[in-house]
């Protein structure tokens, strides 16, 4: 044995998780109208966590309905500054309740318990304050002389690698604007956002002002084509994003997407080589590298690849995976069982087409979807792993000569989410930046996140922002 | 000539996010089993640290007796790899120690400054290796260094590294809380390491910022690069200001993800600390009875 290997160390907390979960609908639980339920699992070990309401359209209608009733009676009428209180306390509850929601994000999600403790949950609470502080001064992000004001009832869709996150960015701003809400979380991970339910109706708020329904697919669509939707906002993947934005056309829905990325992540020769590793790893294997905005497609130069290579192989050595409750887990588990088909799917295709594969090399946990960190270097441009979104733990490293052949690869993409570019030169780094078709650019550094900041895509990663005063400006009539 | 050294490339390091790994390696949760592995590690791994202008003869022979046995009656608890003393108190130390594993390290080369003459820096290694020390921490020119001569700095190194020889293992201290930046840091630490130090040491524990964990990180990438480079080992010593258990367990857990689990052994990494024993031996009754001893029921030196 090693002088001084990890314990396990595992987080201790255990959410009161209840058997069964109906919809939250005008302030209360309801069954879901034919009584149709369906399982979520902890994709650590598969084991059975809880069973969940399945909405069907009368659902759905029913909650818009809720939505309608309680943004004409209390909601757009409320005075800002109350309005204020309520997004406050929510922040609030959050932060006190972050131990037991970071330990049911982990359980639902299979995300590793440090990064639900130290990233989504607090995150989530920042987005909440920060738009509560919004909520009375929203002429300031309105041009001179507009009125402010919101945009009705939203139907907001959100995916499953930030299940808590990504509902708090979309129900933030919403809230603050003085819209209402119907959420509907992703069928494998429902439990936080019946979790922030729960929060919500503790936190008082009017009945109706949000409503959160459950199911697969097809609750979502009928969500999307309900005809007294103000606004759908959606992240997801490019796909069915393409599909809600047909079936919106012709109406006067409004519409902002979060869609899928394949970002650039630039590293110059010149760049700080053990902080571009970290930034690499962190880019890539963050949530098992079910991030939109993944630095996915590693672009470095030439004359640094054989280094890059080594160091990269050696560092992922050092990645501990397994048990996502474990304090020390830094890779935990995919998903659910078809996204870890898909990361095999193309993995395998990119040993077909001729990459060379490299992966950490570790014992995988016998029940539950894992897949080791990874990457494939002789990545060609045409190669499906250089093109389409892996959503896993696995990278794909080309090499460029010049700045110019690094900035023509990284926009040769249909997708523009986020790009990263790694260099000591300030002005290089700079000058990259403003070059690249990317929503966002992070310059030595990766994934960073804060509520002040927008966030959204070019072309096929989508439209809209969400955060700062552009997130604001979606949900506000102007 | 030129003052610098261009034969020694500079390496870029980027602060925000050097700081950030440190930060993410600082929340490993060390339990259990594996904290008292760390514990017994990093007793093993102590430099036992007096440096005070009052110390005595008697001060020196109670640290002695306690870097030998450091929880009397618990024969499973480790010594110290060494004492760390003023050149002056290195003959009492090696008499106190005689018969021990624990080593005696001396401080020297114009201790903390390192601003004198060269003839008096080797002299003063040559009178501690004389009264019997193992180990000399001497302390680089920090003037010299960040005024850009970094051959004299550089110089000096090898020069105490030749009185050293074989008698003596050299560890240079580079003061990194007067180096000004996290490059600097490294390109002593480097130069440091091509100038023949044996193991390369954050701090005289003398200045406002000792041994910092982004610090440690950074140094631990230097050697790391070195070894890859020559296949030679160099050592890390951190110091100054580690007291608490969390602290050292937070050191050989940026060790051992750096450098990897070889490197944590006391030829290879040490800590300097003179209050921290006291911290790990109250953690260790912790771990054997569940209960925290009162601070009266651990021997003082």
């Amino acid at each position: 044995m090693a002088i001084f290997e990890y314990a396990p160390a595992p987080e201790s907390v255990r959410p009161r998780i209840r058997e069964q979960y109906g919809l939250f609908v005008d302030g209360d639980w309801k069954r879901p109208s034919e009584g149709e339920y369906f399982a979520t699992i902890n994709p650590a070990n598969e084991e059975h966590l809880s069973t969940v309401a399945q909405a069907t359209a009368d659902d759905v209608d029913a909650a818009v309905r809720a939505a309608r009733k309680a943004y004409d009676k209390y909601w757009r009428k409320m005075k800002p500054a109350d309005r204020a209180k309520y997004v406050f306390r929510i922040a609030r509850a959050i932060t006190e309740r972050s131990r037991e929601l970071a330990v049911l994000e982990t359980l639902d999600g299979g995300k590793p318990i440090k990064e639900a403790r130290d990233f989504d949950v607090p995150t989530s609470a920042a987005h909440f304050f920060y738009y509560a502080g919004w909520a009375d001064k929203l002429e300031w992000a309105m041009r001179a002389g507009r009125e402010a004001s919101p945009l009705g009832v939203c139907g907001q869709i959100v995916p499953w690698n930030f299940p808590l996150l990504m509902a708090a960015w979309k129900l933030a701003p919403a809230l603050a604007c003085g819209n209402t809400v119907v959420l509907k979380p992703a069928e494998t991970t429902s439990l936080t956002a019946l979790a922030l339910a729960q929060i919500i109706q503790e936190c008082d708020l009017p009945p109706g002002v949000v409503n959160v329904v459950t199911g697969d697919g097809r609750t979502g669509a009928a969500l999307v084509r309900h005809e007294d939707v103000d606004k759908i906002a959606f992240t997801g993947s490019t796909e069915v994003g393409k599909a809600i934005a047909r079936s919106l056309a012709g109406t006067d829905k409004r519409l902002t997407l979060e869609l899928g990325g394949k970002a650039a992540h630039i590293v110059f020769g010149d760049a700080p080589m053990d902080q571009a590793i970290e930034g690499i790893v962190n880019g890539i294997y963050f949530n098992q590298g079910h991030v939109c905005c993944a630095g996915s497609r590693l672009l470095v130069e030439e004359r640094v690849h054989e280094e890059v290579v080594v160091r990269l192989t050696e560092r992922l050595q050092t990645l501990r995976l397994g048990d996502p409750m474990d304090k020390n887990t830094d890779i935990g588990a995919i998903n659910s069982r078809e996204q870890l088909d898909r990361i095999k799917e193309l993995v395998a295709s990119g040993i077909d087409q001729g990459a060379t594969l490299v992966q950490q090399q570790c014992a995988l946990p016998g029940k539950g979807y894992y897949f080791p960190a990874s990457f494939f270097t002789n990545v060609s441009t045409s190669h499906r792993i250089a093109r389409e979104e892996i959503f896993g733990p696995v990278l794909s490293i080309l090499t460029f000569r010049t700045p110019e052949e690094a900035i023509e690869k990284a926009n040769n993409t249909p997708y523009g989410l986020s790009a990263g570019v790694w260099t000591d030169k300030g002005s290089k780094n700079m000058w990259v930046a403003g070059q690249l078709r990317a929503g966002v650019v992070w310059c030595n550094t990766f994934n960073q996140f804060d509520p002040t900041s927008p966030f959204g895509g070019y072309r096929e990663s989508g439209f809209g922002r969400e955060g700062g005063v552009h997130g604001l400006q979606e949900y506000l009539a102007h | 000539m030129l003052a610098t050294l261009p034969s020694i490339p500079n390496i870029a390091v980027d602060a925000v996010m050097l700081e950030a790994r440190a930060a993410s390696l600082a929340k490993r949760s060390i339990k259990t089993t594996s904290k008292r592995a760390g514990i017994d590690l990093a007793i093993r791994c102590m430099d036992l640290t007096t440096l005070e202008g009052k110390d005595s003869e008697g001060r020196v022979r109670s640290l002695c007796a306690k870097a030998m046995t450091p929880r009397p009656g618990y024969p499973g608890v480790p010594s110290v790899a060494a004492v760390c003393v003023y050149p002056n108190l290195v003959a009492i130390a090696k008499d106190a120690l005689r018969g021990s594993t624990v080593k005696v390290a001396s401080v020297a080369t114009a201790f903390p400054a390192g601003l004198a003459d060269l003839a008096i820096k080797l002299a003063d290694t040559e009178q501690a290796i004389t009264a019997g020390a193992d180990e000399i921490d001497m302390v680089i020119d920090r003037g010299a260094f960040l005024s850009g001569r970094e051959r004299q700095v550089f110089d000096e190194i090898v020069a105490v590294k030749a009185v050293c020889g074989t008698r003596a293992h050299l560890k240079v201290i580079l003061e990194t809380g007067e180096l000004g930046s996290y490059e600097n840091t490294r390109r002593a630490s480097d130069l440091a390491l091509e100038a023949g130090a044996d193991t390369i040491k954050t701090s005289t524990g003398k200045v406002g910022t000792n041994a910092t964990f982004p610090t440690a990180l950074l140094m631990c990438e230097a050697i790391r690069d070195f070894a890859r480079r020559t296949g030679q080992r160099r050592g890390l010593k951190v110091a100054g200001g580690v007291r608490t258990t969390k602290q050292a367990l937070t050191y050989l857990v940026i060790v051992n993800e750096t450098l990897g689990p070889q490197w944590l052994d006391p030829d290879l990494f040490r800590i300097g600390a003179s209050t921290l024993l006291d911290d790990l031996l109250m953690q260790l009754e912790k771990l054997d009875t569940g209960n925290y001893a009162g601070p009266d029921y651990i021997p003082k030196d």
